[in-house]
């Protein structure tokens, strides 16, 4: 891209971004806060991290009881979304990293 | 007894108690010590579990003890601020066996990890939108935007947000494992992952490398710039505008 192009490019998409950004505030925010109920009603104790809060000290580390080698949970959904290992040519068109 | 054989001893339940530990009475305390070592490892563990939320719903409560207790003596802490512990968990999760076949995983603990970063990063005051609208596009071109410190860029092979989001926001599971590239940003208090736009996270890594605007748009393949600029004024991401010499 040309530096003239460029310009343009950056001329054009920053009006559209602030236009939109000034004409729909209010929209914005309010989806904001639906986020932001959840996130305080869900996780806001652990947002910080460990170390903040005081951790029980009283617990038993029920050492070997609970291990079985198979992790459980949603990650099994996750994994095989359709009967196979996560669909690894859509990974293809990953950008190069980096 | 020495440092290091306590601390030995301390991470290992397999080790015997270190000789010399005695009770005020003077005897043997070979019990005391097992109650700490069993709370060392339960507080480390419980600090992890706090730190990755996502990670233990996806692997459940069970495995992620049973693994957290692996990690912990793997890698004690390094330095007395829990808040930032489980730096090590993506390479840790990356060698794990019983989960070498989740590949998301350690990108989920970057991000987790990412999310606490942010959150602990400094307040930084946003550019007005309006400094922005006053600027000529010449200007901006030629300008380095700083990011605001709290700004995380985190790159994936998998979904990674829309996983995050499926666990903490209880939005639809990902279907298919396609690359997601998401930034993390700290409007206000909370962080929160942002879904780039395809294509856009070169330019986001070489703004925050201090690149100039001009020269971003170059480091990667064309993308929604209109999109990419509305996050960021959206999250209010953008701290400072240096301009660059003009040419």
């Amino acid at each position: 891209m040309s530096h003239s192009m460029k310009t343009l490019a950056v001329a054009g998409s920053l009006a559209a971004a602030l236009s939109a950004h000034f004409v729909t505030p209010a929209a914005a925010q309010d989806d904001k806060e639906k986020c932001f109920g959840v996130a305080l009603a869900g996780q806001n104790d652990c947002a910080a991290g460990p170390g903040t809060t005081c951790a029980g000290t009283s617990k038993v580390d029920y050492q070997g009881n609970a291990w079985k080698l198979v992790p459980a949970g949603t990650c099994a959904t996750m994994e095989l979304p359709d009967g196979r290992m996560g669909a690894l040519e859509a990974l293809d068109r990953d950008l190069p990293q980096g | 007894m020495s440092q290091t054989e306590f601390r030995a001893a301390l991470l290992d339940p397999e080790r015997p108690v270190p000789a010399g530990l005695t009770d005020p009475q003077g005897r043997p305390a070979g019990r005391r010590f097992d109650v700490y070592r069993n709370n060392v490892t339960v507080s480390l563990t419980e600090a992890l579990r706090q730190a990755f939320p996502v990670i233990r719903k996806l692997v459940g409560e069970e495995f992620f003890t049973a693994m957290a207790r692996e990690h912990v003596r793997a890698h004690p802490p390094t330095s007395p601020m829990m808040m930032h512990y489980g730096r090590n968990m993506p390479v840790f999760l990356e060698n794990f066996p019983p989960v070498q076949h989740l590949g998301y995983l350690p990108d989920i603990a970057r991000l987790e990890l990412a999310l606490r970063e942010s959150y602990h990063a400094t307040d930084a005051a946003p550019v007005p939108a309006e400094a922005l609208q006053a600027l000529s596009a010449d200007v901006l071109t030629a300008s380095r935007l700083m990011l605001a410190p709290s700004i995380r860029l985190i790159r994936s092979r998998w979904p990674i947000h829309a996983i995050w989001s499926a666990n903490m926001r209880g939005t639809d599971a990902p279907k298919a494992a396609v690359a997601e590239d998401v930034l993390i940003a700290r409007p206000d208090y909370d962080p929160e992952p942002h879904c780039l736009p395809d294509g856009a996270a070169p330019f986001i890594a070489a703004l925050i490398g201090g690149e100039t605007v001009a020269d971003a748009l170059e480091a990667g393949p064309e993308f929604d710039l209109i999109a990419m600029l509305g996050l960021l004024l959206a999250t209010r991401a953008i701290v400072e505008i240096t301009p660059g010499d003009k040419t």
